[in-house]
């Protein structure tokens, strides 16, 4: 048989880890950056664009996205290639996926901190970010396929298995979360609503981490655990049962983010059994790659490539075993909010998708420059520095998120609450700067080998596209041959196996979205739910800006000490205006669900200014911005109407009359407020100072802000809570 | 209070199939899926299973 010769792209791959290593660093600076704000809450004091709500989701995107991203174009571009031993079908193809792809990273890193943000965790990007993301996925996708059509080895290994149902679904998942209509260049609303948007929201988020974070790393897995190892992977067979069964089960589990929420209690229940179930294709996946170390554990010993690799496993394993625990519902009441759910993520992030990086990145680099790594001795440091950074981290969030569930939950004998909120702060300010030390060290590792790949850069050759040859692959029937089963002939169609993975995931998404969708008149409707005005919607958009929902939530679970700390729980009746919905993931502070109406006007307006001056340990930066900014109510008008085509009755008299109507609510707040003589002194002097130049109080964006914060729950709080205490 | 959260699916038609044909879904999915498993044969594990270690 004549063999070929072919050439396989290096090039792409050492971009793609040079990328990987470079936003690794950013992502996680900003994370210790966000970690020391909980230290200090005035770190980067008065500057709007270095607030703790705008750079979150920055961490997350960066984190995600860009680091882990990066890596999986990197291990899937190498692996790829010589598991097909054919070169990638389209240079352009890779260059349009590793440019475009760090041209989305720019474009994160402008906007997020400036405030463009659609609030849903990890889709935060606006629409012309969304559709390039779309692109520059299909370009990767496209790629893909066409080289599995030109290979030159029939059968697909089951690593692009996983890299095919990794890209299908991801891309399901970004085209359905991300529907939105957009105001703006700048600015869109979620096409679905409150409950709905929950919903579908938790699908895309909770199978961003099982499609980007788990199933392309696995397939990573499966292809550089056996190299390092230098043995075939333990249970082939326990691989494909691994695959099917995970892609299967993983997408139905989103519900269990929106437990004892108002989510229908039977896609809470749906999404915890599925949960259960995952358990046993994570573990055996888990076990699958550890036993494939079986008689080369002395290996381990000496090779820090295997040492994070098999820290980098343990981490996957501890992650899926508690992700199933979380999802029951009696472990949850506990854990959800809390800093136990930080814990959780940085387990998976650091440990699985880190370590499995940096043991794919040691292995990577020395194989491509064709030299041996500059040093083992500093790449076993970082091993250590990482493993006891993880530690670090983790174990104080551990116990730090026991202590606010603990805390939140204790009631004295007489039947009151023991502590307020900050309270529970007070008592886990020290595993907060335990948790800052964790990352710190954490990043020293990084670092580290950040300064071993250099080094190992520099002492080897150039990056040249590595020499192969094999014989072209003969053609034979399309069809089954005789004596081959339907999954070898499957394995043979790259096409129907994906199309048949397609299916798979969308079985799940479809059971548990469609009714939810469908039954949108079973939403009960509260009569006295009305849309908000065009004060609180500006004011909203404001909220959603500053990212207020990556610390306050707006969920109150129908528990005893939440409804005696923040009054009636919420109703899926009382979001169907919600575009998108704000219920939140975390309370870094209190739930804001029902706060309108509990504090006064100038109380927002003196803790948005300074919030260490009414509570003196609160950790709530300041935003001295709102205060001083103008608003912009240029587009409120259209704003209206993209809430109409999503079905908010607005009638056109109320949009006509938008200006009008917020005038005089503004006006009534902005008086309220001058009422009080700091205020009106203040700004007295401020008019002296500005002259033509001042900006009356009515017109600032704190007006609405306030007029958004005073609304919040109050459509059915006045019925039903007049007999609850604050 | 819980008429709230309650009774969000009984006005649809024909549910009670749902969770019977979820069942079905579910159980015929892994039926097929371990049937294949253990039926497949040990030579050709062992060559696709050698695929990363073939260059």
């Amino acid at each position: 048989m004549e063999l070929q010769q072919f050439y396989y792209d290096n090039k792409i791959v050492k971009n793609f880890i040079y990328a990987t290593i470079l936003w690794g660093l950013v992502g996680m600076s900003v994370g210790l950056l966000l970690a020391l704000m909980f230290i200090f809450p005035n770190l980067t004091d008065g500057i709007s664009w270095l607030s703790f709500g705008r750079l979150r989701p920055l961490h997350t995107n960066a984190v995600i996205f860009a680091f882990v991203g990066n890596a999986i174009f990197a291990g899937v571009y190498y692996s790829l290639q010589r598991l097909l031993k054919a070169r990638m079908a389209s240079d352009f193809l890779s260059k349009f996926n590793f440019w475009g792809w760090q041209a989305i990273i720019v474009a994160a890193a402008i906007t997020l901190p400036l405030g463009y943000t659609s609030s849903k965790e990890y889709a935060e990007l606006e629409w012309p970010i969304d559709i390039a993301i779309a692109l520059v996925w299909l370009a990767f996708g496209a790629n893909m396929i066409w080289t599995i059509l030109k290979r030159r080895e029939r059968h697909l290994y089951v690593a692009i298995w996983f890299y095919l149902g990794t890209f299908v679904t991801v891309t399901v998942l970004h085209v359905f979360n991300s529907l939105e209509l957009p105001v703006s260049f700048l600015k869109s609303y979620s096409v679905y609503a409150g409950v709905q948007d929950a919903l579908v929201q938790w699908w895309y988020g909770h199978n961003a981490v099982a499609f980007f974070l788990t199933t392309p790393f696995l397939g990573l897995m499966y292809y550089f655990v056996p190299k390092a190892a230098d043995r075939p992977v333990y249970s082939y067979k326990l691989s494909i049962v691994h695959f099917w069964s995970l892609i299967f089960i993983y997408i139905w589990a989103g519900p269990h983010h929106l437990l004892y929420t108002a989510l229908p209690d039977w896609a809470q229940n749906l999404g915890v059994a599925f949960s259960i179930m995952l358990l046993a294709p994570s573990w055996g996946g888990m076990i699958n790659g550890l036993l494939t170390l079986r008689g080369a554990w002395d290996k381990v010993r000496v090779d820090p490539v295997l040492k994070f690799m098999v820290v980098a496993i343990t981490g996957y394993g501890m992650a899926t075993f508690e992700g199933p625990m979380l999802s029951l519902k009696n472990v949850n009441a506990i854990a959800h909010f809390t800093d136990w759910i930080i814990a959780h993520v940085h387990v998976g992030a650091l440990a699985w998708n880190g370590f499995l990086a940096f043991g794919m990145i040691y292995w990577l680099v020395p194989r491509m420059f064709k030299t041996t790594l500059y040093s083992t001795k500093l790449a076993n440091t970082h091993f250590w520095l990482g493993t006891l950074g993880i530690i670090l981290y983790a174990l104080p969030m551990y116990v730090a998120g026991f202590v606010q569930a603990e805390m939140w939950k204790q009631f004295a004998p007489e039947g009151t609450l023991v502590y307020t909120f900050v309270d529970t702060l007070v008592e886990i300010m020290p595993m907060y700067w335990m948790r800052a030390i964790g990352g710190s060290i954490y990043i020293l590792g990084a670092i580290v080998m950040l300064v071993n790949m250099v080094k190992t850069v520099k002492s080897g050759s150039d990056v040249t596209d590595e020499l192969a040859e094999a014989p072209a692959l003969q053609k034979i029937s399309k069809g089954r041959l005789r004596g081959e089963t339907f999954h070898v002939w499957l394995e043979r169609k790259p096409v129907q196996l994906s199309i048949l993975a397609t299916i798979a995931i969308l079985i799940g998404g479809v059971i548990q979205i469609v009714p939810t969708i469908m039954v949108d008149s079973n939403i009960p409707t509260i009569s006295s739910v009305k849309p908000y005005t065009p004060l609180e919607l500006e004011g909203r958009d404001i909220y959603i800006r500053e990212s207020c929902v990556s610390c306050h939530s707006q969920m109150i679970r129908p528990f005893r000490s939440e409804v005696e700390r923040y009054g009636e729980y919420s109703k899926a009746g009382e979001f169907v205006y919600d575009h998108p919905f704000l219920w939140g993931s975390k309370r870094t502070g209190p739930d804001l669900h029902r706060e309108g109406g509990k504090k006064s006007n100038v109380w927002h307006f003196n803790h948005m200014y300074d919030p260490q001056a009414i509570e003196e340990k609160s950790i709530m930066p300041r935003y001295p911005w709102l205060i001083s900014d103008k608003q912009d109510y240029s587009q409120t008008r259209s704003k209206m109407e993209a809430m109409v085509t999503l079905g908010v009755p607005y009638t056109d008299e109320e949009i006509e009359n938008s200006e009008m109507s917020i005038n005089k609510q503004a006006t009534a707040i902005a008086e309220d407020l001058l009422a009080n003589d700091d205020i009106k002194t203040s700004f007295a002097e401020e008019q002296a100072e500005y002259g033509n130049n001042f900006v009356p109080l009515k017109d600032r964006e704190i007006i609405s802000l306030i007029a958004y914060l005073q609304r919040l729950g109050t459509d059915i709080k006045v019925k039903e809570t007049a007999q609850i205490k604050n | 209070m819980l008429k709230f959260i309650k009774h969000h699916m009984e006005t649809i038609d024909g549910i009670e199939i749902y969770p019977i044909i979820s069942l079905l879904i579910f159980f015929g999915f892994f039926i097929a899926l371990f049937w294949w498993v253990i039926k497949s044969k040990k030579t050709y594990i062992d060559k696709v299973s050698q695929l990363p270690l073939d260059h």
